[in-house]
């Protein structure tokens, strides 16, 4: 076999399963490719010894033809699902010598259906970041470079060490974590597909919560069959999250390819916005041409109040993260202060140097908008508003199956170069945050390059639990676009 | 609507972070734009809407009130800065 790290999931399952490749030697090749990836600094924490033992054990029950849906394959987790004897830091100071004594759902789901873990991915501080360049660990640096320049880009965020290693070649596939387009920014910006889930879909028990009523686990993947056989394992009720709902989980590859034919695919007009580059528009108006002459049905709708999105969410996500946030005190786990005064001395310092400039950022906002005095204006307004914002998405699906869109405003930008805005950079999220305000499922899927040579991705926005759906219409444009581009390796040279 | 320095002490009171002087000048502005591009919301009309909690159309669930993992102290003191026997240690808090 040539290079087993260029292989997709559904194609390492496949020669696994036909035994042309042992886990151990896949797993070896990965554990390769990540010391050779090391400048991209996409793994906060690299497990190799725990990855050839879970190989190994997979190695013997694909031997007695035990072989369960994920047998011995390698993935990345990013580190805010807990892992169980393995640090698990959210890219935060204060939580940098955290060691869970407990699994996520999630993750362990995973290692249920036979999965290995490669290791636990950088990310944005508690995932607030659209560049992953929050993290107390570093910033993750983009595998893409634009054509003739070496200057450094980043991967997005907050799920950039997932989208990175992802594209990469250090994982077959990983797990991420989406509030308000954490999974589908990093996916688009890296030529990767990123699918974030319904609320509800799969358990948040065990994931570092940032906004409870936003935050969604779901997979970044090298295709859209890969996010198939994802979103399949990782997905189900779960007594230990109320939210999550007791829906049966589909087989999301079985309907993959059956085509667009008769879909009806909305186009919101709000979507359209000024100042976006042409490129982003060219190739939303080319994927509409692919999926008419598929069969499918173009509707034009209208989602009206898609332009307060990024307001409500600015109000609705620091007010959660202030409360979530107030558990890390310094007294029970994570980082305390040297040398306080009293108790609540302790907390203040504690946290103050635990948490990083956009953390605190977000901790004094939602603070504020939750204050006594306050709460009405901003707060209560800003969920009424997310009401409506939820009401447009169900108003536009009684005239269509499934929305198309694109994932970003733009392509991948210079490390540095929206540190000093903060507005700048929440603007990253124009087009996904309105889908956790509403709580849908989205799927970003690399569909073109700008001049520049640097990748661009659609979102499909589907009703909710109909993640088969937006799958399937992802997959006629994957089929569409035949993207194929790939990162230069740069950093095996360096 | 803004805040002014004296907010600003006071919210980072109220969220247990400790602020140096030196930073709170330059937190005013930053949360100020932030609040001030929030404003766009005033001009929705929300009357009569109900506000959102939950994107998740069910009922909380119940689970029957028992002991589901118990005598674990040992795993839930092994990540505590401080600590005796099964004990958080923090400084002294009564006189």
């Amino acid at each position: 076999m040539s290079d087993p790290t260029e292989l997709t999931l559904a194609e390492a399952r496949d020669a696994v399963a036909a035994k042309k490749i042992s886990s151990r030697e896949l797993t070896s090749a990965f554990l390769k490719a990540m010391e050779a990836a090391r400048p991209l600094n996409a793994y906060i924490t690299e497990t190799p010894d725990r990855a050839l033992e879970m190989a190994a054990a997979s190695d013997e029950r694909i031997a007695k033809g035990q072989s369960r849906p994920l047998e011995g394959l390698p993935l990345a987790i990013k580190d805010l699902f807990c892992t169980k004897g393995v640090r698990t830091t959210a890219g935060s100071h204060i939580l940098h010598n955290f060691v869970p004594p407990y699994e996520s759902t999630v993750s362990q789901n995973l290692w249920n259906a036979g999965a290995v873990m490669l290791g636990k991915t950088n990310l944005d501080e508690f995932a607030m970041g659209s560049s992953n360049e929050t993290s107390f660990f570093g910033p993750v640096i983009s595998p893409w470079r634009s054509k003739n320049s070496n200057a450094k880009l980043v991967p997005g965020g907050s799920s950039g060490g997932s989208a990175a290693a992802t594209s990469a070649g250090m994982c077959l596939a990983s797990t991420a974590t989406d509030t308000g387009g954490s999974i589908r920014q990093p996916a688009a910006l890296t030529g990767t597909v990123g699918l974030k889930p319904t609320y509800g879909r799969c358990s948040r028990w065990g994931i570092v919560a940032f906004a409870s009523s936003l935050d969604q686990a779901g997979p970044i993947t090298r295709t859209v069959r890969d996010a198939a056989i994802m979103l399949k394992a990782m997905a189900g009720v779960d007594p230990k999250d109320s939210t999550s709902v007791d829906t049966a989980v589909p087989d999301y590859e079985a309907g993959l390819e059956t085509g667009v034919k008769g879909l009806r695919i909305g186009i919101p007009s709000e979507y359209r916005v000024d100042g976006a580059p042409l490129e982003i528009d060219d190739l939303w108006t080319r994927a509409v041409g692919w999926l008419k002459s598929q069969g499918a049905e173009i509707v034009d709708i209208s989602l009206p109040h898609t332009k307060y999105a990024l307001a409500t969410y600015y109000i609705v996500a620091p007010a959660e993260a202030s409360s979530n946030l107030a558990r890390y005190d310094g007294v029970r786990y994570g980082h305390r202060a040297a040398g306080t005064e009293d108790l609540i001395d302790l907390y203040e310092k504690s946290r103050a140097e635990g948490f990083g400039a956009e953390v605190r950022r977000r901790i004094l906002i939602g603070t504020y908008v939750l204050s006594a005095g306050y709460y009405d204006a901003y707060y209560l307004r800003a969920q009424k508003v997310r009401a409506l914002i939820a009401r447009d998405f169900s108003r536009a699906f009684q005239a269509c199956d499934v929305l198309l869109t694109p994932a970003t405003p733009g392509p991948a930008f210079g490390v540095g170069d929206k540190t000093a805005d903060p507005v700048a950079m929440y603007l990253n999220d124009v087009f996904t945050v309105t889908v956790n305000l509403a709580g849908l499922p989205g799927l970003s899927v690399p569909a073109g390059l700008t001049a520049a040579g640097l990748p661009l991705g659609l979102q499909l926005i589907g009703k909710a639990f109909d993640e088969a759906t937006v799958l399937r219409a992802g997959r006629a444009i994957e089929l569409a676009a035949n993207f194929s581009a790939k990162p230069t390796a740069w950093w095996r040279a360096a | 609507m803004s805040v002014d320095k004296d907010t600003v002490r006071r919210i980072a009171k109220l969220a247990r972070l400790a602020l140096e002087e030196d930073r709170i000048e330059p937190m005013v502005e930053e949360l100020n734009g932030i609040l001030a591009w929030v404003e766009q919301l005033k001009e929705v009309d929300v009357e009569g809407v109900a506000p959102m909690t939950s994107v998740v159309e069910q009922r909380l669930k119940m689970r029957d009130d028992i002991v589901t993992e118990g005598d674990n102290a040992k795993a839930l003191m092994a990540n505590a800065p401080q600590g005796q026997d099964h004990f958080f240690v923090v400084p002294k808090v009564v006189e």
